[in-house]
């Protein structure tokens, strides 16, 4: 058994670095992804401040507290999507065959997504969002004590586990729904542009939804709640920020039982 | 001319086929109107009434026409022919004896001809039942949009094949693809309209031919703009047009000179 575990994680090895190896291989090619995936961070901040620019608070809170917010939220978002962005486009894997390789290596499909299609160029865009959080952290007005310190370490990682949670369910949801990908954008990239703004904004109903149906505001806005000792609107009071983890806990549980029963509904054509 | 017609019908009929992937687009495109609406509101309600000279209801009419039209505009493009370059499969494009733009050009007019009520109907129709619409009375409004979102589509269309144009010289487009697209989206007033960004990156905006792109075609149909002013932006949506059609023109011309087909 031991032999076993050592060989699979010889194999995972190889796969990882080859993959990683063939994506540096075309240096111009790379530097422009990574570049892209950087710029694309900034024009999700441009957004926020093209709005923010025209008053002096958003959903009641001043930029720099929005900027928490968004620096929160894109750090989880750039750490799902760069493990499990890649089952966003299942489909294409299903209908390519691409599947059928992966289902009959010895390593579960997850872990293969998970590693083998690692995509190094997604970094562009963790690197943009860590700059964005650092800002954030230096310029707010935090009162540091255990509680705040405690949410800053524990929100950015419930919150990478949500959206990860949403990105296996959309990839889960496609072998139902081939053609049907774009249905699963509205909870992952729609939960990453709720999780980046001001819940307090939102209409009343989309609120409740977004938080206790889709976990998008608290991957960031409830704990900034109390991180800035802040009250939160109807639908989103400011106790939540202590619900990422179990929100996390629950929602990858129910989503990996979605994933097992996708893959064991999955009937391959012969390919 | 019979050539481009028949492309543009049996590009309609290849997209009607995916019902479900219209659907579903139309729903997404629902969800995050409902999301930009409620935002844009609550921006404006905080303001006191009005942001860039958008009142609560001109913003909502703005966010939903923008999720209605974005669909049939293309916002996010297509890489169909930079993939054809990479497997080779260009050859057959470059053998046939239609104008090679033209050919696309019809095909993303026959895709936007299905789009346009599968994918824009349920954005609207949601915008009127939870936020209302303003929408101007008259008919003339309607007849220059029509004509502002047609020269939007070929525009956007232009746009993105310059980008796949690029794979003639290099190997991999994605950086640049992602490059342009983000930045179109934003300068085109899709996620937040022009008037609202600070001054320098307005002016910087309206020096692109991205506004062309969206915020033109929104604005008349709205009737933010009439008369002597949107006959002037649809001019000018024409203008750059004819700028990009000579930069692709060239970049044919050029690029399959240089092209090197791999292993075909």
């Amino acid at each position: 058994m031991a032999e076993r575990t050592v060989s699979n994680r010889a194999l995972l090895k190889l796969l990882v670095s080859a993959r990683l190896r063939s994506q540096v291989a075309f240096r111009g090619s790379f530097a422009s992804d990574v570049v892209g995936q950087m710029v694309l961070g900034l024009t999700e901040f441009v957004e926020l401040y093209a709005i923010v620019n025209n008053i002096p608070s958003f959903g009641g809170m001043t930029f720099a507290q929005t900027l928490l917010v968004f620096g929160l939220a894109s750090v989880s978002f750039a750490v799902a999507d760069l493990l499990m962005g890649e089952t966003d486009s299942m489909a294409e894997t299903i209908r390519t065959g691409k599947l059928e390789v992966l289902l009959i290596r010895p390593i579960p499909v997850l872990l293969q997504l998970v590693t083998s299609d690692f995509q190094l160029r997604r970094a562009g865009r963790a690197i943009f969002a860590v700059l964005a959080l650092t800002v954030a952290l230096v310029i707010t007005d935090i009162e540091w004590n255990a509680a705040t310190i405690l949410l800053i370490i524990i929100t950015p990682v419930a919150g990478a586990m949500i959206f990860c949670a949403l990105f296996l369910g959309a990839g889960a949801m496609q072998f139902w729904l081939l053609d049907g990908r774009q249905f699963a954008s509205a909870f992952t990239y729609g939960g990453r542009y709720v999780a980046t703004m001001p819940g307090a904004a939102l209409f009343l109903p989309m609120q409740v939804f977004f938080t206790f149906v889709i976990p998008a505001t608290l991957v960031a806005y409830a704990p900034s709640l109390i991180i800035l000792g802040l009250d939160g609107p109807a639908g989103i009071p400011a106790w939540t920020g202590w619900l990422g983890v179990p929100a996390a806990l629950i929602l990858s549980g129910l989503m990996l039982l979605f994933w097992r029963s996708a893959i064991k509904k999955y009937t391959g054509a012969g390919g | 001319m019979r050539a481009y017609w028949e492309l543009m019908k049996s590009s309609f009929r290849r997209h009607s086929t995916y019902r479900l992937a219209a659907f579903a687009g139309a729903f997404t495109n629902s969800v995050f109107g409902l999301i930009r609406a409620s935002l844009l509101l609550s921006a404006i309600a905080t303001a006191g009434g009005s942001i860039g000279g958008y009142s609560p209801v001109e913003a909502a009419t703005y966010v939903w026409l923008g999720q209605a039209l974005l669909g049939p505009i293309g916002l996010f493009g297509s890489a169909e022919l930079s993939r054809r370059v990479k497997s080779g499969d260009v050859t057959v494009d470059l053998l046939r004896s239609v104008n090679l733009i033209g050919s696309y050009w019809a095909q993303d007019l026959g895709r936007a001809v299905f789009d346009f009520l599968p994918r824009g109907v349920p954005p609207l129709v949601v915008g009127a039942l939870v936020t209302g619409l303003s929408l101007p009375t008259s008919f003339g409004p309607y007849a220059l949009g029509f004509l502002s979102i047609l020269a939007a589509i070929s525009l956007t269309f232009m746009g993105f094949f310059i980008m796949n144009l690029l794979s003639f010289w290099v190997v991999e487009i994605r950086g640049f693809w992602m490059l342009y697209m983000v930045l179109m989206n934003l300068l085109s007033g899709f996620l937040v309209p022009v008037s609202w960004f600070p001054g320098w990156l307005a002016d910087f905006a309206r020096a692109t031919p991205f506004p062309s792109m969206l915020q033109t075609p929104v604005d008349i149909l709205a009737g933010r703009v009439d008369g002597g002013e949107s006959v002037l932006l649809v001019a000018i949506q024409l203008l750059w047009l004819a700028a990009l059609l000579a930069v692709a023109h060239f970049m044919v011309r050029f690029g399959s000179r240089k092209l090197v087909i791999q292993g075909g």
